[in-house]
C-alpha cells in the first residue's frame, strides 16, 4: 500500500491529479480542523477535571464542533465602521491560503503528494511566511488598538522564529542533499544500521544534533503557530484576542481554521522531516499504509501541542524574543554548522 | 528585564529621538476586558508595549451602598454587605455585624464566635482560590483556574448546606447566626479540610513553581513596604511586602486570639520582596493557615443557642459612632457607623480594602510592559463590587 502511486494507478495527467488533490486537501483541512477543535476541547476538559462537550450529537458530544461551525457560518458578518474594508475582508483569505498552500507539498504516502517540488521545504518556509502579511493586514485593518498590538507582536514573533525553524529544517536537507519532501522521506528508509527501522529516521540519525534540531523545531513551531506558551499574539488576558478581535462569523472561522490547519502542518512537517513521515517504524509493520503512519505521527505531535497549551502559562513578549535570539538561534546555528561540517567531511 | 528609566511626561509625547517625535498611544483597558477582574477601566498611556502611566477609572459598579444603608434598619443591611465583596460575603457580613455589635454592646456566645470564624476562614480559602485561579489565567495558565474552582465548589457546597446560598450568604446576623449547623456538617467540613490540604501541593506543582510562571511574576510590580503603607494597602498585598500586619493577630476579634496560626509575609523567595510572586505566594500560605484555624475552631465546639442574642428590634439604638475593622481576604474592611438613635443608621462609611489596594496601581504600573500590568492587576486581587460599592 505504501508503494501505491496514484499517477500510475489511474493513468491521469498530472494536472487532474493536482486538482483532485487540492480538493482532498481542502476537505481534509476542514475536517481536521473540526476534529482538532473537538480534540482540543476534550483534552482541555480532561486536563482540567471536566467532561467537555457531552450533549450535542449524542456520544461524547461528537457533533459539538460541527454545530459551532454551522453557527459561525450563520452569524452576522460585522465589519467595524472605521475599518479598512478591503484589507479587512482580504486578510482571512491570505492567512488561510498561506496555510493551505503548504499542504500541497506534504507527502501522505511515499508517492501520495500534491506535487513533489524539488524545492519542497523551501516552498513551505516561503509560503508560511506570507501568513504574517495576512495577520498584519487583519490587525491594521481592524482599526482596533488591541488588534494592532496582536498583529505587531505576531509579526515580530513569526519573523523571528522562522530563523531557528529554517536552520533546524536545514539539517535533514543537508543530510539528504535535496529539498524535495519525497527525497527526504525516502532517505530515511536506509542508513548505517539495518534498513527500514525507526533508527534511520532523521531524529535518531546523528545523535544528538538531529534530536536537538527536532526539539528546537517543535518549540519554535509552537511560536510560529501562536500556541501556548508562545500564544502572545492572541494572549486572551492581555489583548482580548489579538489580531482577530474584530472578526465575526465566517471570517473569524477562517482564522480559526487556519490556526488549526497550521497546527497540523507544523506537526506534519516535523513528522516528514524528522520522523520518517509515512514510513513504518519497523519492516514487519509495512502492511499498515503510509498515510496512517503519517497521520498517527502528526496527531501525536498535535496532541503534545495541546497538552502543552493546557499545562503551561504564557511567556512575555521580551522573554519570547530572548528565547528566540539568545537560546534557539545560537543552538540552531551551532547545530547547523556541526552537521554541515560532518556532511562535507563524510562526502570527502 | 531592565525597563526604560526615562521620565516621560504624562500622556503627551515621547522624547524626541533622532528627530522623530513619537506620540504616546492612549489605550483603553476595560471595562470589557478579560483581565480587569470585573468592570475596572484602566487608561493606559503606552509607548509600544511599555506602559508609562496607568490611570484606573472606577464607578462602573457603583450601587450607592452607603446611601441605601441610611434608609434601612440595621439588620436589613446585612444582605447588602454580601454584595460588597461577593467573593468573600461571610467576611463582609462579619465586619458589619461586629461593628453593629460593638455599637449595641452585644457579646455573642462561644459557638457563634467559633462558627463565625469557621465561615470567615472557609470563605477566605474560597476567595484566595479565586485569586490564585484568576491570577494564573492572567498569566495564561488556564488549567489551575479550573482546579481552584473545583475545590472552591466544595466550600460553596458547605455554605449551601449551612445557609442555603452559594454566593451571597446573609448568614452572620447581628447577635448571632441565621441558622445553626449540625454535627453532620462539621464532619463534612473536616472531611473537606482533609481533602483540601494535599491539593495545595497540586497548585504548587502546576503553577507556583512553574519556571515560566516564576519568570513572569518574580521581580515584577515590586511594592516596597513604605509605599504599601503610604497608600494604605492591607491584606496579602501589604504582607507580601514584608510587613507583619494582620488584624486577626494585632487586633483580635471573634476569638481569633485563641487560635494558633502564623502571619504569612513575603520573603522575596523567587525575586524581590513585594513582587507579584510574593503576593501570590502569601495567598497560598494563608490558605494553609486558614485550614489550621478552621480545624482549631471546630475542635470541641460547644453546643448552645445561636440566636439567643439576636435583638428583637432596632428601635432603641445607642446614640454615637463606632468604627470596627476586620481582616478580609483582601485586607482591612472598616465599617464606620453613625447612629442617631433611630432604627436606621445616620451614616455608614466603608473603608474598602480593594479600593485602597487598587490606588497603588498607578505606582506599580509605571514603566511596565502591558503583559506585566495584567499580572500586577491580577496580583492585587481586586473585587470591583467592593471597590465601587
Amino acid at each position: 500500500m505504501s508503494q501505491f502511486n496514484p499517477l500510475e494507478a489511474f493513468n491521469l495527467p498530472i494536472v487532474y491529479w493536482q486538482i483532485i488533490w487540492a480538493g482532498i486537501i481542502v476537505a481534509f483541512v476542514t475536517v481536521f480542523a473540526l476534529f482538532a477543535v473537538y480534540l482540543e476541547r476534550k483534552i482541555s476538559a480532561y486536563a482540567q477535571d471536566r467532561m467537555g462537550p457531552m450533549e450535542t450529537g449524542g456520544w461524547q458530544g461528537w457533533a459539538q464542533t460541527i454545530a459551532d461551525a454551522l453557527k459561525l457560518l450563520l452569524k452576522e458578518d460585522i465589519i467595524p465602521e472605521l475599518a479598512d474594508r478591503r484589507l479587512f475582508k482580504l486578510a482571512p483569505y491570505i492567512v488561510f491560503a498561506g496555510s493551505l498552500g503548504v499542504m500541497a507539498v506534504i507527502p501522505f504516502g511515499v508517492n501520495l503528494i500534491g506535487t513533489d517540488l524539488n524545492i519542497g521545504l523551501y516552498f513551505i518556509l516561503a509560503l508560511s511566511s506570507t501568513v504574517v502579511i495576512g495577520i498584519l493586514m487583519a490587525g491594521w485593518a481592524s482599526n482596533n488598538k488591541w488588534a494592532l498590538y496582536g498583529a505587531m507582536r505576531s509579526a515580530a514573533q513569526m519573523v523571528s522564529y522562522e530563523i531557528p525553524i529554517g536552520l533546524s529544517l536545514m539539517l535533514p536537507v543537508l543530510l539528504t542533499g535535496s529539498l524535495s519532501m519525497i527525497d527526504i522521506t525516502n532517505a530515511q528508509k536506509s542508513g548505517i544500521l539495518a534498513d527500514g527501522y525507526f533508527w534511520n529516521w532523521y531524529i535518531f540519525r546523528v545523535p544528538p544534533f538531529t534530536l536537538i534540531a527536532f526539539i528546537l523545531y517543535f518549540w519554535a513551531s509552537l511560536a510560529e503557530t501562536n500556541r501556548t506558551p508562545f500564544d502572545i499574539p492572541e494572549a486572551e488576558s492581555e489583548l482580548v484576542s489579538g489580531y482577530h478581535t474584530e472578526y465575526t462569523g465566517i471570517r473569524f472561522a477562517m482564522f480559526f481554521l487556519a490556526e488549526y490547519a497550521n497546527m497540523f502542518i507544523v506537526a506534519a512537517i516535523a513528522s516528514v522531516v524528522f520522523l520518517g513521515g509515512p514510513l513504518a517504524p519497523a519492516p514487519w509493520l509495512n502492511w499498515i499504509p503510509g498515510p496512517i503512519w503519517m497521520l498517527l505521527k502528526s496527531l501525536v505531535l498535535v496532541f503534545i501541542q495541546m497538552w502543552l497549551r493546557w499545562t503551561l502559562p504564557r511567556v512575555r513578549v521580551d522573554q519570547l524574543m530572548h528565547i528566540c535570539w539568545k537560546i534557539f538561534l545560537p543552538l540552531a546555528l551551532v547545530n547547523f554548522i556541526v552537521i554541515a561540517t560532518l556532511v562535507v567531511l563524510w562526502q570527502k | 528585564m531592565p525597563l526604560q528609566e526615562i521620565e516621560i511626561p504624562l500622556g503627551i509625547r515621547t522624547p524626541n529621538t533622532d528627530g522623530i517625535v513619537g506620540e504616546a498611544m492612549v489605550l483603553n483597558m476595560g471595562p470589557q476586558h478579560p483581565s480587569t477582574h470585573g468592570v475596572l477601566r484602566i487608561e493606559l498611556h503606552t509607548d509600544g508595549e511599555v506602559v508609562f502611566e496607568a490611570i484606573p477609572h472606577l464607578g462602573y459598579l457603583h450601587r450607592c451602598f452607603e446611601k441605601i444603608c441610611e434608609g434601612l434598619p440595621y439588620n436589613q443591611i446585612v444582605p447588602y454587605t454580601d454584595r460588597l465583596d461577593y467573593l468573600a460575603s461571610m467576611n463582609m457580613n462579619l465586619g458589619y455585624v461586629l461593628a453593629v455589635e460593638k455599637l449595641m454592646n452585644i457579646e455573642v456566645g462561644e459557638r457563634v464566635q467559633r462558627l463565625r470564624v469557621v465561615m470567615a476562614e472557609l470563605n477566605r480559602i474560597a476567595s484566595h482560590l479565586v485569586a490564585l485561579g484568576t491570577f494564573g489565567l492572567d498569566i495564561g495558565a488556564t488549567t489551575p483556574f479550573l482546579y481552584c474552582f473545583r475545590d472552591r465548589e466544595k466550600i460553596l457546597d458547605l455554605f449551601e448546606k449551612a445557609c442555603g446560598a452559594r454566593l451571597l450568604y446573609n448568614y452572620i446576623w447581628i447577635g448571632g447566626l441565621a441558622r445553626d449547623v449540625d454535627e453532620n456538617w462539621i464532619n463534612e467540613c473536616i472531611e473537606f479540610l482533609d481533602y483540601f490540604e494535599p491539593k495545595i501541593k497540586e497548585y504548587n506543582d502546576l503553577l507556583s513553581f512553574n519556571k515560566i510562571f516564576i519568570e513572569r511574576t518574580a521581580n515584577i510590580g515590586v511594592l516596597p513596604p513604605e509605599v504599601a503603607i503610604a497608600y494604605g494597602c492591607t491584606g496579602p498585598t501589604l504582607r507580601a511586602s514584608g510587613v507583619k500586619w494582620d488584624l486577626r493577630k494585632d487586633e483580635p476579634y471573634s476569638g481569633y486570639e485563641k487560635y494558633d496560626f502564623n502571619i504569612c509575609v513575603g520573603e522575596g523567595e523567587k525575586g524581590t520582596i513585594g513582587d507579584c510572586w510574593d503576593r501570590y505566594w502569601v495567598r497560598v500560605l494563608e490558605m494553609v493557615e486558614s485550614v489550621k484555624i478552621v480545624r482549631q475552631a471546630l475542635d470541641n465546639i460547644p453546643q448552645e443557642d445561636i440566636s439567643a442574642k439576636i435583638p428583637k428590634n432596632f428601635n432603641k439604638m445607642p446614640v454615637g459612632d463606632v468604627y470596627f475593622r476586620t481582616e478580609t481576604p483582601r485586607g482591612e474592611i472598616g465599617f464606620y457607623i453613625m447612629s442617631d438613635g433611630t432604627k436606621t443608621p445616620y451614616r455608614i462609611k466603608v473603608r474598602s480594602p480593594a479600593f485602597c489596594n487598587l490606588s497603588v496601581l498607578p505606582v506599580l504600573a509605571r514603566d511596565q510592559l502591558i503583559a506585566d500590568l495584567v499580572a500586577i492587576v491580577g496580583s492585587i486581587d481586586i473585587v470591583l463590587g467592593e471597590v465601587d460599592r
